[in-house]
């Protein structure tokens, strides 16, 4: 598997978290995602990006168009060095928040990803990584 | 012997200051400020006159240093004329050269002065390139400053012009959405839908999102509270709009509105209108009949 293309963007403010939906938009269609693929890496994406603005105290998200012998695909990484989730499990529960969400963004995120992969360290910080292929 | 710039600047600028005026006013002339026909000959004349008088008396009270306490008459002048010329429009260069067309006339006066004295022309240069560019940047950072306030009430303007409340019939409002539904435009939307459901006594309010790019679960959490604040205020919400890629997003998420949806408005004004009793009918077909 092989990286092709990489940027970062900056998670921090609303306004950002705008952007890296536009910025994935664009590279979703690069790589020739179909409309439905397309709102659902861009959905997850802004759940991520504002988790890792509003828990993680901001943070940033690499972008790769990843190529694995013909397929193209699109992988996001979010990472903060916030104060970390102590209960994975608990924070991927559906409707769990400790703010005043919905308790959706994490499980949805994974759901609407073909990957998912999440770790975190108390007093650290906290990377999740999703990906969607073509 | 060391020789104090500023004096010889100072100096300078009393001695020749009908020359250095004039010099400066052409300059002012040949910008393209007054070319742009944004500001008339005799203000900018007035503010170049300005200007050179409070250069003047902050030499005089001493130092080149433009941060200095005795230049704040000067910038708070300069932080006027920026901020007129950031809401007229002007350009960042024009603005800038404001300050910097003076460069030139005092730079040439200081060469007559001190045709036969190479160090009082260097300090002196030195001195008046030292506190012009302080005083040019200072313009700029007013500029951009008020530009930037400028472009943050656009936003708050739009955020309240982009989200009408639209009266589709007695006791039927349509509310519109269409862009990033962020918090602070979510406030603003809710708002006006709640005034105008108490003002219109309406009974269905109409939310449409065909122009939201995105659902995720805070744009999700937005609509499910203002359904719900319509619902206190005693109207029932149709959503409309919900685009298929959209809805198929919303199921992976995992949020329901627990609302009655419909395609589109059209579909959804159908709805509200059988609701409250009405009915549309074809004129023709009403024709057709009596005929038969
Ligand atoms: N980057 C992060 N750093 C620290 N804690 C996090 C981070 N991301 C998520 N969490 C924790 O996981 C919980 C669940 O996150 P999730 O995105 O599923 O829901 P939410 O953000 O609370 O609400 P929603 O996303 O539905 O609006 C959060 O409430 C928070 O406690
Ligand atoms: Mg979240």
């Amino acid at each position: 598997m092989t990286v092709s293309t990489t940027e970062t963007l900056a998670i921090r403010s609303g306004d950002d978290v705008v952007r890296v939906r536009q910025r994935v938009r664009a590279l979703a269609v690069d790589i020739g995602l179909g409309l439905v693929d397309q709102t659902k890496i861009i959905t997850a994406a802004s759940e991520l990006a504002r988790n890792t603005l509003d828990y993680g105290g901001g943070g940033e998200v690499r972008a790769e168009i990843v190529l694995a012998g013909t397929r193209r695909g699109l992988r996001l990484t979010f990472e903060d060095r916030g104060p970390g989730i102590a209960d994975i499990e608990q924070a991927m529960t559906d409707h769990y928040t400790s703010g005043r969400g919905l308790g959706l963004g994490l499980g949805g995120a994974k759901r609407l990803s073909n990957e998912f992969h999440i770790e975190s360290t108390p007093g650290v910080g906290t990377r999740v990584m999703i990906a969607r292929w073509k | 012997m060391r020789v104090d710039g500023a004096e010889v600047l100072e100096r300078t600028l009393t001695e020749d200051e009908a020359a250095i005026l004039e010099a400066w006013n052409i300059s002012l002339r040949e910008g393209t400020s007054l070319q742009s026909g944004r500001i008339r000959e005799a203000e900018l004349q007035t503010q170049a006159k300005i200007v050179f008088g409070q250069l003047q008396g902050a030499l005089a009270s001493g130092g080149i240093d433009a941060d200095a306490e005795h230049y704040a008459a000067l910038r708070e002048t300069l932080a006027d004329i920026s901020r007129s010329r950031a809401i007229q429009g002007f350009s960042p260069t024009d603005t800038a050269n404001f300050i910097f067309a003076l460069k030139e006339p005092i730079f040439e006066a200081l060469r007559r002065k001190s045709a036969v004295d190479a160090t009082k022309l260097a300090a002196g240069v030195w001195a008046a390139g030292k506190v012009l560019d302080r005083l040019g940047l200072h313009t700029m950072e007013v500029f951009l400053a008020s530009r930037e306030d400028v472009i943050g009430r656009q936003g708050q303007e739009i955020a309240e012009l982009s989200t009408p409340v639209v009266r589709l019939w007695d006791g039927i409002l349509a509310l519109p959405l269409i862009g990033t539904l962020d918090s602070a435009r979510t406030g603003v939307v809710m708002e006006n839908l709640l005034q105008a459901i108490v003002d219109e006594e309406a009974e269905i309010a109409i939310i449409d999102i065909t122009g939201v790019p995105t659902v995720d679960t805070l744009v999700a959490q937005h609509l499910l509270k203002t359904v719900a604040a319509a619902r206190l205020m005693g109207a029932d919400c149709i959503v409309s709009g919900i685009r298929p890629q959209i809805a198929q997003t919303m199921v992976h998420l995992g949020v329901e509105l627990n609302v009655v949806s419909k395609a589109t408005l059209a579909d959804a004004f159908a709805l509200a209108l059988k609701r409250t009793g009405r009915k549309v009918v074809r004129q023709q077909a009403t024709a057709t009949e009596e005929r038969r």
